[in-house]
């Protein structure tokens, strides 16, 4: 099990006082909080910030963190010195708040059991309560919001036994992706959740859908859009050309005079719904390069023949 | 092993839950939902309580709102703020990721 700095992580000295490590707490909460922030690891961050606070904040962890010395650095192989907790007066408060089971094995090691307060016990025989709703992530391809699909996901939940140990329990789980999702939607699965303790039902499971990204088209609720190169003399001259979409090739009217950047909706061809969302069609116009002579030839009689000055409007 | 294709319930615009369905998804109390209904952070369809419908998305609201709480220590009228900004981060974000070069070409 690798040792953790939960000063360095906090960002504190180690003779930080209890405000201090407040404060940065609070900050560190703030910037990396999943809902709030943009980061990618974000999540693993504030779970990690959680820990290293519910450790430093509560005095009588942090002497007995403090105990272990200061050599030991992040990541090192760690091991729990027999009764390394001998000498401490505990007052039992366990843990204080959070999701314990998000906790890493160091501070299950230290702060799990020993530390009074046994988080199994509140099953008890007789009592009739409805099982914990689970929220997990599922990703799916754009394609599949366009035909539906079936995904199978794995899932992992701790699970505590009757000796209040916790374990992660797998499981995997195929799901139908119906028809028409978006990105951010929760897809409800009855009775997937933690079962119910004694005659209670079963908690729910929730999937929230999340696009894979796509190598060409971006979407925007129900909308997608698609950068479409066209060339100077499709642009120039109209033309009818091939335009891909998640459903299958279309044939797309590019006006006379299309500029790049212009908007071409093809209305009811983004994800399927009531209504349906809309395709974007971007041009965007590309120059053939100028490496042969013939091409160089042709960029020259343009430039005699056309006499266009784009910069007309910026009187120059 | 073989395994049964499970079939869900979408939980969009369209789909209505009743107080009770929003507290037991979120494990919330009824008074905190009414709470975020009063900052007027969750618009339920219907007068009285027991006729609210909320949408599917208010599920989402819910839980963010709980978490901000929780771990923020943020109060109703800065959760009712965190929420909006958010949303508008959001919209921008998905409108300036359109103007950005595709990450595979």
């Amino acid at each position: 099990m690798d040792f953790k700095d939960y000063y360095k992580i906090m960002g504190v000295e180690r003779d930080a006082s209890q405000d201090e490590i407040k404060r940065a707490y609070r900050k560190l909460a703030r910037k990396y909080h999943p809902d709030v922030s943009k980061e990618a690891d974000a999540e693993t961050r504030f779970k990690e910030v959680g820990e290293a606070y519910e450790a430093l904040k509560d005095p009588e962890k942090r002497a007995a963190y403090d105990q272990l010395g200061a050599n030991w650095k992040a990541g090192q192989d760690f091991h729990p010195p027999p009764d390394w907790n001998a000498g401490f007066e505990f007052s039992g408060g366990g843990y204080t708040g959070g999701n314990t089971s998000d906790y890493s094995d160091f501070f299950e090691s230290l702060f799990g059991q020993g530390f009074g307060a046994a988080q199994a016990g509140r099953r008890h025989a007789g009592f009739h309560s409805h099982g914990n709703d689970h929220h997990a992530k599922v990703l799916v391809d754009l394609e599949d919001a366009y035909r539906g699909a079936t995904r199978s996901i794995i899932l992992q939940a701790p699970e505590v036994d009757s000796q209040g140990h916790v374990s992660t329990k797998q499981r995997t789980l195929n799901v139908k992706i119906p028809k028409g999702v978006k990105q951010g939607q929760r897809i409800r699965l009855s009775g997937q959740g933690s079962p119910g303790m004694g005659k209670g039902q079963a908690g729910d499971l929730y999937l929230e859908i999340e696009f894979n990204p796509h190598n060409i088209y971006k979407v925007d609720g129900l909308d997608i859009y698609l950068d479409l190169p066209v060339t100077p003399w499709e642009a120039a001259l109209g033309a009818s050309i091939k335009v891909p979409t998640p459903d299958g090739q279309v044939d797309l009217k590019i006006a006379q005079g299309t500029t790049s950047g212009r908007k071409l909706r093809l209305k009811g061809r983004g994800i399927p719904g009531k209504p349906p969302g809309d395709l974007y069609v971007i041009p965007q116009i590309t120059l053939p390069p100028a490496d042969s002579d013939a091409a160089r030839e042709l960029y020259q009689k343009m430039k005699q023949e056309l006499a266009y000055n784009p910069r007309s409007k910026l009187g120059v | 092993m073989t395994q049964k294709t499970l079939s869900g319930i979408l939980l969009d615009e369209q789909t209505e839950l009743t107080l009770n369905d929003l507290c037991r998804a979120c494990s919330s109390s009824a008074e905190w939902i009414i709470e975020l209904v009063e900052e007027g952070v969750l618009e339920p369809v219907g007068y009285q309580q027991t006729q609210w419908r909320f949408s599917g998305i208010s599920l989402q609201k819910v839980r963010t709102a709980m978490r901000l709480q929780q771990d923020l220590g943020i109060n109703l009228a800065g959760i009712a703020l965190a929420l909006d900004l958010l949303d508008e981060i959001n919209t921008l974000q998905a409108r300036l990721c359109r103007y950005e070069p595709n990450d595979k070409d």
